[in-house]
């Protein structure tokens, strides 16, 4: 039998850990029916079931609108759910339960996994969770997902509950049950979510019952109805049904929750007061921003690709070596060693550096310290039109662009969350390094640091004035919002570390596996061949020097108007890390690449200056981001019109500061 | 009508209402900020604005504009 599971609960309530936990490294990501937003799929075997995992977004409430929100809300009452695991943080109970009680109210077999019972435990205090459960009516498993303890308990139990509906709590009021029963009446709904929907209604009004079969006028008079019963009240429409539900989540708790020790200062309070202390805060800060990029491109990133490096040139020297053995064709030589390896090679060499970064992000995103710096820049944010709430995606833009686009799901003013996604490309992805770093090498080496860093720093500079600029025609002065829960720091356990590092390093890798492997052969035919498609001696005479050479005028005003650079920032479309791959197979360097990446400084250098170096830099950093990122923001923004914009805007951005730099550099230099 | 925004650092407080100019009114009473709720201002970040604040047992940080938006009396 197939039990289709569906993982819902708070936002860091350790609802990604139970899932890394039950699934192991057999999952997926999948897309939403009907929406093309990707989710978390796992499958577990047990028993002779087979239970599909699905690990929705971490949410508050189902009754709001974000986009996380109404996911998991369209996924609970529409999808293919038989039962769901809700994950409740036992340390804090309280406020988990309002999602609870809202889940209850869409009639689904559920059961609940009470997880850091540890966390509890060492705060002093005691839960009689036969007591919760009998209130609940639901049975609750105790878990320590973070230690693996009562995984296989609470698979157990999720499946013995399919099948078996819970029944609606009796907790409100009789003046608001009679309420709510009169709206389900009125809308005349007859699904199983009746009583979420009255409830919606109650709340939010007449959107809510479109579908309903109820015509236009009698909607507007239940409406009426609905205000008149509110005229005189203490309470307004939108917040009885949360009073009372957390009236009652007090009161069972009062019952069920026994404090053994009183409350003192825990160690997260202790870790709080310095990283988000008045005067050390922002230090820190910046010290922890300087210290992930400083691990991963510096000396400790350095180190581990010396070794890397000398790994990828054994394979390719092996590789190498083996079809000379072989005795191939000099061609097939030529399109093995100089197209594919001398590109993919060189693109993977970067892999221990992206490695880092992607690893030193999780660590700050998994141990809660993301939602400080968002508590500290929020104040600084507001000036460009953001909140401290995008902070987080344009942080994981250095990484790479699709998750941090995908992250900015979490804002829910939409203005706030465009202007957010039109930025995010600025913020150097992973992928962009291995251009700067071979520029860096050819034409600055005495301060390569110094170089690339200010390539990082004028993307920030460009997002913030972006920023400015950009708010007012976006979101027209509205002012943003923020609030926002601040977790406790926790250590983020080995396993989360790894799952979340691979996720990501394993799309570089696939990337230069397939995408990239695939247009380094293309690219090696197209430079190789003329229109008649005879082997060429002078790769200029080639399909791609003729168009390089048709398109590269667009470029001479920023001091590099050769037909190899413009080809390989056209092939940037790909893949950013294409441009050093297409650089490598059109100067021919692919047998050098087998001593050294570094080999494809030399022809570099007798066609660019490092003005015009710069200006490529700049302008490899600035325009129109990868196809991945951009079918991402197409996804996010759901508009062609809004998506051509940011990358025309971009693109805009990106000529006119490489020429401005070029240009006054030019003129400086005589 | 004594605010959230009011409270001085360290105070705690009782949650009386909600006003109506709040952008996410509904989020914040969701999030358990409901009539009769105790809640203890923890402190302000750096730059001033947002505050921390303390109830049902979490954390949470808002801006100060949206604290003008809770209606609170001093918890006797």
């Amino acid at each position: 039998m197939n039990v289709n599971i569906a993982l819902v609960g708070n936002p860091n309530s350790g609802k990604t850990t139970l899932f890394n936990e039950m699934t192991g490294s057999n999952q997926h990501v999948g897309n939403w029916p009907g929406v093309t937003v990707e989710k978390k799929v796992g499958k577990v075997k047990m028993d002779g079931h087979q239970a599909v995992i699905v690990d929705l977004p971490g949410i508050y409430s189902l009754s709001t609108m974000s986009v996380d929100e109404v996911i998991t809300r369209e996924h609970v009452e529409k999808g293919d759910v038989d039962v769901i695991i809700n994950i409740v943080d036992a340390s804090h109970l309280e406020r988990n339960l309002f999602l609870t009680l809202q889940l209850i109210e869409m009639r689904k077999p559920m059961i609940i996994a009470l997880n850091m019972m540890d966390v509890l435990k060492s705060k002093g205090v005691e839960i009689d969770i036969e007591m919760l459960s009998q209130h609940l009516n639901i049975p609750i498993i105790p878990i320590v997902a973070s230690k693996s303890k009562g995984i296989k308990e609470c698979l157990k139990a999720a499946v013995d509950q399919v099948g078996r509906v819970p029944d609606l709590i009796d907790l409100y009021s009789e003046e608001t049950n009679s309420m709510i029963n009169y709206i389900r009446d009125s809308l005349k709904d007859h699904t199983e979510c009746s009583f979420h929907h009255a409830i919606r209604f109650l709340e939010e009004g007449p959107e809510v019952a479109i579908g309903c079969d109820i015509d236009v006028l009698s909607v507007a008079k239940l409406n009426e109805w609905v205000e008149d019963r509110f005229l005189n009240a203490k309470i307004d429409r939108d917040m009885v049904v949360a009073d009372e539900k957390y009236r009652y989540i007090s009161s069972i708790i009062k019952g069920a929750i026994k404090k053994t020790k009183d409350e003192s200062e825990t160690v997260s309070d202790k870790i709080d007061t310095i990283m988000t202390h008045k005067i050390l805060a922002i230090p820190i800060f910046l010290l922890i921003m300087y210290s992930v990029f400083f691990v991963a491109f510096g000396p400790i990133g350095g180190f581990i690709k010396g070794y890397f490096e000398d790994f990828i040139e054994w394979g390719i020297i092996g590789i190498a070596n083996l079809l000379i053995w072989l005795d191939v064709s000099d061609i097939v030589f030529s399109l093995v060693v100089e197209g594919i390896l001398g590109g993919v090679g060189a693109i993977l060499s970067f892999l221990p550096e992206i490695t880092i970064l992607f690893l030193m992000l999780s660590l700050l995103e998994n141990s809660g310290y993301m939602s400080r710096a968002a508590f500290i820049m929020d104040r600084m944010f507001r000036r460009f039109g953001l909140s401290g709430r995008s902070f987080i995606p344009m942080l994981m833009g250095f990484g790479c662009s699709v998750p941090a686009l995908m992250a900015t799901r979490t804002l829910e003013n939409e203005k706030e969350r465009r202007l957010t996604m039109f930025i995010i490309p600025f913020m150097s992805c992973g992928a962009k390094f291995p251009v700067y770093a071979i520029f860096a090498v050819a034409f600055f080496a005495s301060n390569q640091a110094f170089i690339v860093f200010s390539i990082y720093v004028i993307g920030i500079v460009v997002a913030i004035l972006s920023g400015i600029i950009l708010k007012r025609f976006i979101s027209k002065g509205k002012t943003t919002n923020f609030i926002m829960e601040l977790p406790e720091y926790r250590l983020p356990t080995i396993k989360n570390l790894i799952i979340h590092t691979w996720d990501r390093v394993k799309g570089f890798v696939i990337n230069a596996g397939t995408v990239i492997l695939l247009a380094m052969i293309v690219i090696w035919i197209l430079q190789s061949f003329n229109f008649q498609l005879h082997l060429v001696e002078d790769s200029a005479e080639s399909i791609f020097g003729i168009i390089g050479r048709s398109i590269a005028f667009v470029f001479a005003p920023l001091g590099f108007g050769e037909w190899r650079a413009a080809m390989s920032l056209l092939v940037g479309f790909v893949a950013k890390e294409a441009v050093v791959g297409t650089l490598g197979v059109l100067y021919g360097v692919g047998e050098a690449a087998i001593e050294s990446p570094e080999m494809l400084a030399q022809p570099l250098r007798t066609v660019f200056t490092p003005l015009s170096a710069y200006s490529f830099m700049i302008f490899t950093l600035l325009y129109l981001p990868c196809v991945a990122a951009f079918a991402a923001m197409k996804r996010e923004m759901n508009s062609w019109k809004w998506t051509f914009l940011a990358v025309g805007y971009q693109t805009g951005i990106a000529w006119l500061l490489a020429f401005v730099v070029y240009q006054i550099g030019f003129w400086i230099m005589g | 009508m004594k605010t959230l925004n009011d409270v001085a650092i360290g105070g705690v407080c009782i949650v009386e209402g909600l006003g109506r100019k709040s952008l996410i009114r509904k989020r914040i009473i969701d999030m358990g900020v409901t009539i009769g709720t105790e809640i203890k201002v923890l402190k302000q970040a750096p730059l001033g604005d947002p505050i921390e604040v303390v109830l049902r047992g979490y954390h949470l940080t808002l801006r100060k504009n949206e604290a003008k938006e809770i209606y609170v009396r001093d918890k006797t």
